[in-house]
């Protein structure tokens, strides 16, 4: 391994977050994008091809050494570390809701999963996974909330444009043409 | 009937009792469901099982087998779901009302429906996705799983020998200087004092003045003293206060009264 591939290593040891390619390159003000780069590839490939337990890996807005799944189950039973609690059906769908349509208010979340999610918008912003990005200019100026970046990492999503495009959904085209005809449907049932 | 082999569920325990019992006694309704995540999950898992056209669904049996499985979830009582019911039941009336004669003005008022469960659906699929990158994420342990914004600034452990934290306890010491110590000397009201006064100068005077008792330019303390002390002769009955208006000085008099007993 060269010297610059050492250097980020060591700054990914030591960081206890991901850190982003921009931010690796100020570790050292000589070396270009372009040798940053593959001394990413080139740590990563050290990792891979030598049988380490750990993975360089691009996720959660930025890089982070990560240790392999296999390993996991072992470092649980023995108490090491702990994985972080799974998140409930309910969970994930306000969260699903909130990363497609953000910024969202509480009650457009509601009317999708027609139940209350005011204690569910709670605990996931306790745990961090949303936050308040602003207030609607609707009646009564409620809160709208949007992901996080502890959303991206406890996911493993370099930016929210990895989750599958809408249109990429099998339902979606039929969504489609349902809209514009429930537009219809609920412009006139209005009145 | 198959509503009974295609819930595959068994009734849940309750999880959170409600303060409302319900009608058969045995447990409240359940909150949060491990199977449905609420009543459009239920609606949906409905329309799967009884393999019916999402867009050409028969309201009238979904209704019914929605209202079976409710009951047979103990969610009775469970306003969302109650809701989803009362809904059907009038989609379902909407459908029995004649249809007015031109084909034009006519919508399906199941329309609503249909667009709310394709949303729900797909994000189901999403809840899918995330479900799948998260527990991949979840199996792999990084230097620490604390979320990025919630990570305090960790600070380098001090480096620091014996010699110089003792020097430094020196200088702090050595630098500060002696506590002023002040002595609070207490004055306690002396109310039985100026009772001896007032006696003194209403047996002079026939009638006296707070001013008499009180010098002008007293300190508070005396001036403390001596309305109490006449409060307090006025309560034995050895004296008499009187304020002919308003704002006026206080007359102090013997109480003849009380003097004689």
């Amino acid at each position: 391994m060269n010297s610059l591939a050492k250097l980020l290593e060591a700054a990914l040891f030591a960081s206890p977050r991901p850190i982003p390619t921009d931010e690796l390159a100020s570790l050292d003000a000589e070396a270009s994008p372009a040798a940053i780069q593959s001394a990413l590839d080139e740590l990563r490939e050290h990792y891979d091809v030598d049988g380490h337990a750990v993975e360089l890996v691009d996720a959660g807005g930025g890089w982070q050494i990560l240790t392999r799944p296999e390993y996991t189950e072992a470092i649980e039973r023995a108490q090491v570390a702990h994985r972080p609690r799974r998140l409930s059906p309910a969970a994930l769908e306000t969260l699903a809701i909130v990363a497609y349509r953000q910024p969202i208010g509480r009650a457009e979340i509601e009317e999708i999963r027609g139940v209350d999610v005011g204690s569910m918008l709670k605990s996931l912003h306790e745990r961090g996974l949303i936050d308040v990005v602003g207030r609607s200019e609707a009646l009564g100026r409620p809160l709208l909330y949007g992901t996080t970046g502890a959303f991206l990492e406890q996911f493993a999503l370099r930016h929210l444009e990895e989750l599958p495009r809408t249109d990429e959904l099998a339902v979606a085209l039929r969504v489609r043409e349902q809209e514009t005809l429930a537009e219809v449907v609920g412009s006139s049932g209005a009145a | 009937m198959d509503h009974v082999k295609t819930a595959t569920v068994a009734p849940v325990a309750p999880g959170r009792a409600s303060g409302a019992a319900t009608g058969d006694g045995e447990s409240g309704f359940v909150v949060d469901l491990p199977h449905y995540s609420g009543p459009l999950d239920l609606l949906l898992a409905l329309i799967r099982d009884e393999k019916v056209d999402i867009y050409d669904i028969p309201v009238a049996r979904i209704c019914q087998q929605f209202i079976e499985r409710m009951h047979h979830l103990k969610l009775d009582e469970a306003a969302d779901y109650l809701e989803m019911a009362a809904r059907l039941l009038r989609i379902k009336a909407q459908m029995l009302l004649p249809r007015p004669d031109s084909e034009v003005a006519w919508e399906d008022p199941r329309g609503e429906l249909v667009r709310r469960l394709l949303e729900y659906q797909q994000m189901r699929e999403v809840v899918d996705v995330l479900e799948r990158l998260g527990e991949d994420r979840r199996n792999r342990f990084g230097r620490t799983y604390v979320a990025a914004s919630l990570t305090p600034v960790v600070q380098a452990p001090l480096s620091l020998s014996l010699g110089e934290l003792l020097s430094a306890v020196d200088r702090v010491l050595r630098a500060a200087e002696r506590p002023e110590i002040h002595d609070v000397i207490s004055r306690p009201i002396d109310v039985d004092g100026f009772i001896e006064v007032v006696r003194a100068v209403i047996a002079l005077r026939a009638v006296a003045r707070f001013r008499d008792v009180v010098p002008p330019g007293a300190e508070p303390w005396e001036v403390l003293s001596g309305l109490l002390a006449l409060l307090e002769l006025a309560r034995r009955g050895e004296l008499r206060l009187d304020q002919p208006r308003p704002f006026a000085s206080v007359e102090i008099r013997r109480e003849l009264a009380g003097e004689a007993a």
